[in-house]
């Protein structure tokens, strides 16, 4: 590997984390205090800018108030930097690192782009092209549970302790969820590489909304029959997203009411700003990841894909350049629509939420992984064997939902 | 595989390793053996096992260990007392530690291949021969790819489907037994 190589890497590195999705996570919390006050008849803040009026002038100049996130962070900055008595030093220091590092560690496999080329050297706009694309985010994303763990475990007291217990049982949980429902997408790409999965449906339709480029092995059919595991999917794996960034309405590790504040009660400053920095953080991973494998990544879609990437200024290639606007647009637009169900949806109760990924997401996700399998398989299968699968699925479903009723039946009184 | 990473990966290894015993507190414990794990999984993807260096960590490191931190914290375990070193222990242990490392040195020294094996475009292609020609797996290897996860795969239901199956329901009955003891329990 030359040095020209590795300057690359390290630009694509610092540029897409740093540039790209680091200060989306500023922005996100802009977002999230104006969309919330939109809904609830707010103004939101709309003030930080220039004050011209100190000197002398009619007006001020404020950005919408783009530059509070700005501003938030100067006043985290220059707070208090305090650490209690009782905490367990080393691992109260720890604990906030833990949680950000993850999410940002997981945005080299994220493909921002369609490749772009200068003088003939194609250049992916991702880091790290492995083949092993979401199986490295879901790995490295569930290193975060630690953080939230010892954070609420090393702050040495009760309410942040309750909170760590309660995040981390939620993780665990909803990654099986997690895991499981992402199968069937697998199985229909046949392939974990996420800038290839991309490019299929750059071609061949999004998994949503398979609309183009049929052909002999793509037929219209076949991918609209896929459609229904791919919806159950994306919403099986879009709620666990939830869940695991700890968003509302799962946001029970950090309980105001019951809480004081979670797992972070006992930290100030800069520390405490890393918890949240690190939940945005997950949160614009989640979003990309679930555009990437559900909703088309960077493609614009209709088929235009392929002249985008055509599009050049002489020997430079910059359509992936207007992809990655379009991954960008997408994700934001995604952004949005967490910070809307935050707002909306009241939240739910810890064994409500313990319930629904156990029960419901974990049987559902097995249930689909069968059904996308018969799918996926019908056109090499007999007609009869497509026939005794698809009973047997029916029975399969019946069983579990009978015996989800059966075992909530009698409900128990709990011993001391 | 990088020499440098070799080192530099088996050192957080050793070091994970090392600490699991030489730390008192069971906390600071689980969490060498996470270090550790996470050394370990390094050397696996520096192998190009992409797969088993991820599952490595999400399933070890992510989950398993996730749940031993859990119920330290909830037994909240005191540090352990440093207990008397009686000798009979240690030199049993030391013995052991002497006849594993005769026997690497004597497995080290007879190894025919001390150098890296390369793992050339030429070697990859040669093994595409070994599959169906319209296949992923001959596909990626004629590119000069390592298409592990597809390898695994393959091998796992071809190969050995059988035991993957009775594994399968082992899982399953080890399931059903957790649920029916700790109903018992609750009774």
């Amino acid at each position: 590997m030359d040095l020209f190589q590795i300057a690359i890497i390290i630009t694509k590195i610092v540029v897409l984390t740093f540039i790209v999705v680091l200060p989306l996570v500023p922005l996100s919390v802009y977002f999230e205090r104006r969309f919330s006050a939109i809904i609830q008849d707010r103004v939101g803040p709309n003030r930080v800018g220039i004050p011209f009026t100190l000197l002398g002038f009619k007006k001020d100049f404020h950005f919408f108030g783009l530059i509070q996130p700005i501003a938030d962070g100067l006043k985290l900055f220059l707070k208090e930097d305090f650490t209690p008595d009782h905490v367990r030093k080393a691992f109260y220091w720890l604990a906030p690192a833990l949680t950000v590092v993850p999410a940002l560690i997981t945005v080299c496999v994220v493909p921002f782009g369609s490749p772009i080329s200068i003088f003939g050297h194609a250049e992916k706009l991702l880091v790290a092209d492995l083949d092993i694309g979401p199986l490295f985010v879901f790995s490295v994303a569930s290193l975060s549970v630690y953080g939230i763990t010892l954070a609420g475990w090393s702050s040495n007291s009760k309410f942040p302790f309750i909170g760590g217990v309660r995040s981390t049982a939620q993780m665990i949980s909803y990654e099986i969820a997690l895991g499981l429902s992402i199968v069937p997408v697998l199985m229909y790409f046949g392939d974990l590489n996420l800038s290839n999965i991309v490019q299929q449906q750059a071609d061949h339709g999004w998994l949503l909304l398979p609309l183009w480029g049929h052909d002999a092995d793509h037929t219209l059919t076949s991918k609209l029959l896929f459609w229904f595991p791919a919806a159950i999917a994306f919403l099986i794996f879009t709620i666990s997203i939830f869940a695991e960034t700890n968003r509302m309405p799962f946001d029970l590790p950090e309980c105001e009411t019951e809480l004081v504040g979670g797992y972070h009660t006992e930290y100030s400053s800069m520390k405490f700003a890393m918890f949240f920095m690190g939940e945005y953080a997950a949160m614009v991973i989640g979003s990309a990841l679930i555009i990437t494998l559900f909703l088309g990544g960077w493609s614009i879609g209709f088929g235009l894909d392929a002249e985008v990437a055509k599009l050049h200024i002489g020997d430079f290639y910059f359509g992936g350049f207007i992809h990655m606007g379009c991954f960008l647009t997408k994700l934001i637009a995604f952004i949005l629509f967490f910070i809307l169900v935050r707002w909306t949806v009241p939240r739910f109760r810890y064994d409500q939420l313990m319930k629904l990924g156990w029960v419901v997401f974990f049987e559902a996700a097995l249930i689909n992984v069968f059904l996308a399998a018969l799918i996926v398989a019908a056109p090499d299968l007999e007609k009869t064997i497509i026939g005794i699968g698809a009973i047997l699925l029916v029975v399969l479903t019946a069983s579990v939902i009978w015996v989800a009723k059966v075992s909530e039946e009698t409900p128990k009184t709990l011993r001391a | 595989m990088p020499s440098y990473l070799f080192w530099l990966f088996s050192t957080i290894m050793l070091i994970g390793g090392t600490a699991v015993v030489a730390f008192r507190n069971p906390v600071s414990s689980a969490l060498s053996v996470v270090t550790c794990f996470v050394g370990l999984a390094g050397l696996f993807i520096g192998l190009s096992a992409f797969f088993v260096g991820v599952i490595q960590i999400l399933v070890y490191t992510g989950a398993v260990m996730v749940l031993f931190v859990f119920i330290i914290m909830l037994l909240d375990l005191k540090d352990e007392e440093k207990p008397s070193k009686p000798l009979l222990p240690i030199a049993a242990g030391l013995a052991l530690v002497a006849a594993f490392l005769v026997q690497l040195i004597g497995i080290l020294s007879n190894s025919p291949d001390m150098s890296e094996p390369t793992l050339s475009k030429a070697t990859l292609a040669a093994a595409a021969a070994g599959f169906p020609a319209d296949g992923k797996i001959a596909a990626a290897l004629q590119l000069g790819k390592l298409p592990d996860v597809h390898l695994i795969g393959n091998t796992l239901f071809t190969q050995y489907n059988l035991p993957l199956q009775i594994l399968g329901v082992l899982l399953l009955v080890a399931t059903v037994g957790v649920v029916v003891l700790s109903n018992k329990q609750a009774d």
